[in-house]
């Protein structure tokens, strides 16, 4: 997040978009709850009509993959209304013309069309953003799991901008990343372009750094990303794959691919908590620690580095994590031996800049937001405060594209995948909680009461959803939270594994697969 | 009778609430959500509440398992270590350090995916570590 969860009770405005708030942050949507009552106006934009859509002052349900178009939409009207804030655009950013070129080309008739969004809602959605002193958009899956993704992120970055939204308290473009650690893993270097602190492996200065702090010689070239792994693993140019607190073949679509790739694989190594379907492939299942067993820190949405701490020994013969990893290095011959997470975050704190004053001394309390590049800084509560990163704010040009997948006569739903309240992920963790399975112990397919009606299908009928790619077998719930012609699924249950049906399409930049986008078709199960 | 209280983060979704573990004699009994938790501010969703569950859960992998003759079978760590060791010094100086790749996780600490990250780097020689920030 550029912007603290805290800010979010007190900004004028909230835009919601492509996020089940309730359900997938639900300590982020108690500061929405709290901003309404103080007088926000709360925009959702979400094809289904998520829980926290119910608390909308207006609620959109664009077509999906049309976000773009609804962006550009918006800005659209903003800047025909002259709702924009000149200074900003004046002293902070540039690009402006160039992105303006493009805006014209997205008046609201034409965007309604594309997106299913009337006229008088985009006009809405412009007006409550851009007259609130302090506007700030929250986003989550909805938006980036496109392969439009980059485009998408780039299209908030612009309304935010064109509109002075940036680098003040309650403001911001604000990801809520999915999972506890994602912002930590991707700081850590766990990308196959950076080194810890986003520093690049193909550039001389940060692998000469890296070269003398870890004693070791450096490859310049730009790692594979999962899905090359993946098409590697089927052409046989990799051949072993370690996989550490992950489970592909339930999380990455396609999975019957994703299970073709995995069995070519010389060398399967899992290291887990669980024997997850992933596992069931390994030559090797290493028994990992839990969170509850092991010392470390996690950083969170807001960039806060956060203790964790050792309640139990890890069970059984488990081991945690690193110490694994340590041995298995020291056996190959590159020596490591760290006495404990804190000498790692010693290290850490040396080699990354942005973590540089962080210490375990230091995180005895609330934690500490990064940047926090000396030991005396305090962290940092919001980005861009003083500029950009990069000097000026840049206006992107995005012209909208259609989903990867679109509906056919064979293939007529548009179907789109997410979360639940009470499960996580592939459910290996909370299908392990009885009290969270209990609460659904079962997937399910949400229809609406049209579709339904046209196919035959009674509300808790058994029904096979067939894509390109595969076929599975599932409940339905009847709804009005989709529209006509729109199924969801969760993806947490093993037996009707919704990424068996999604599509392996990518954003061409940073590879993220298309999950909440793809075709289908329903019937009965016989 | 051992009673004690562990502050911890959750290790569910990216809001980072802190909560105390209840541990009674080595086992965990419970949750307390912490107040001073910057995020939480004394709350905790429902996945939160019962996050100790599934890691007493006994369906918890406890032993290293390697596959003999089609099975995974249960080995002693030594075994296990050594064989994943010399699998990936033969595969690598075979074909390359580019031909081994690492999942790190966004469900590990920050330090333990630093160290994957290094030893991808550091000891085999390859760029080849991503993690799935993108699912
Ligand atoms: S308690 Fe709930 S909201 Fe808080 S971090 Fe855990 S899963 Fe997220």
């Amino acid at each position: 997040m550029t912007n603290s969860i805290a800010e979010v009770e007190d900004a004028e405005c909230i835009f919601v978009i492509g996020s089940n708030t309730t359900s997938s942050h639900p300590l982020v949507a108690t500061r929405i709850f709290r901003a309404k009552e103080k007088g926000a106006k709360l925009i959702v934009a979400d094809p289904r009509e998520v829980h926290i859509a119910k608390l909308a002052d207006l609620h959109v349900q664009h077509n999906l993959g049309t976000d773009v178009a609804l962006l550009n939409g918006i800005m659209h009207v903003i800047l025909e209304r002259n709702w924009h804030d000149r200074s900003f655009i004046e002293e902070r950013t540039e690009g402006f013309d160039d992105f303006k070129r493009v805006i014209d080309r997205y008046p609201p008739d034409k965007v309604a069309e594309i997106t299913g969004v009337s006229p008088e809602d985009i006009l809405r959605i412009a007006e409550y953003y851009a007259s609130a002193g302090t506007a700030s958009i929250l986003y989550c899956m909805g938006i980036t799991q496109h392969t439009t993704g980059v485009d998408n992120v780039k299209s908030l970055a612009n309304l935010a901008m064109l509109t002075g939204n940036v680098g003040k308290e309650s403001t911001g473009v604000n990801p809520l990343r999915g999972q506890n650690n994602v912002q930590g893993a991707c700081d850590m270097g766990g990308l196959p372009n950076v080194y810890p602190g986003y520093q690049p492996v193909n550039m001389l200065d940060s692998q000469k750094k890296f070269e003398s702090a870890w004693n070791a010689t450096l490859s310049d070239r730009v790692g594979l990303t999962i899905p090359d792994m993946l098409s590697g693993l089927m052409d046989g140019s990799l051949k072993a794959l370690y996989v550490i607190g992950e489970n592909p073949l339930m999380s990455d679509p396609d999975s019957h691919h994703v299970e073709k790739a995995l069995k070519g694989a010389e060398l399967l190594v899992v290291q887990d908590i669980f024997m997850t379907p992933t596992a069931e492939l390994a030559h090797v299942v290493l028994p990992g620690a839990s969170f509850a067993e092991k010392d470390g820190t996690f950083t969170n949405t807001e960039r806060r580095v956060l203790r964790v701490r050792k309640a139990i020994e890890p069970v059984g013969e488990s081991r945690t994590d690193w110490e694994i990893i340590q041995d298995i290095s020291n056996r190959l011959g590159y020596a490591m031996d760290y006495d404990g997470p804190e000498e790692i975050m010693k290290e850490i704190a040396a080699v990354t800049p942005s973590y540089g004053g962080i210490s375990y001394d230091r995180l005895e309390g609330p934690g500490l937001q990064w940047p926090c590049p000396d030991p005396e800084h305090p962290g940092t509560k919001f980005l861009h405060k003083d500029g950009f990163a990069r000097g000026k704010g840049l206006f992107h040009a995005i012209e909208y594209q259609e989903p990867a997948e679109v509906v056919d006569e064979e293939y007529p739903l548009w179907m789109t995948t997410g979360r639940v309240h009470v499960h996580y992920h592939t459910g290996t963790m909370t299908r392990n909680s009885p009290s969270l399975h209990a609460e659904m112990p079962e997937g399910y397919l949400e229809m609406n009461h049209r579709d339904a009606a046209r196919l035959g299908i009674c509300q808790g009928d058994l029904v096979s959803v067939t894509s390109r790619r595969g076929t599975i077998n599932v409940k339905t719930q009847i709804t009005e939270r989709v529209r006509e012609g729109v199924v969801f699924m969760p993806f947490h249950f093993v037996e009707s594994s919704a990424n068996v049906l999604t599509n392996p399409a990518y954003d061409p930049v940073v590879k993220i697969p298309e999950y909440k986008v793809c075709a289908v078709r329903v019937e009965k199960a016989a | 009778m051992d009673y004690r209280t562990v502050p911890t983060t959750c290790t569910y979704c990216g809001c980072g609430c802190n909560f105390f573990l209840e541990v009674l004699d080595g086992r965990i009994i419970g949750t307390i959500p912490s107040k001073s938790g910057p995020a939480n501010q004394g709350k905790l969703c429902i996945k939160g509440w019962h996050v100790h569950q599934f890691v007493q859960s006994p369906e918890r992998l406890t032993r290293p398992l390697l596959r003999k003759n089609g099975n995974l079978s249960e080995v002693s760590w030594d075994e296990a270590l050594d064989y994943t060791a010399s699998r990936l010094k033969e595969i690598t100086s075979a074909h390359g350090s580019d031909s081994a790749g690492f999942f790190a996780s966004a469900k590990l600490t920050n330090e333990e995916n630093y160290l994957i990250q290094k030893f991808a780097r550091a000891a085999v020689g390859t760029n080849n570590v991503d993690h799935c920030a993108r699912l």
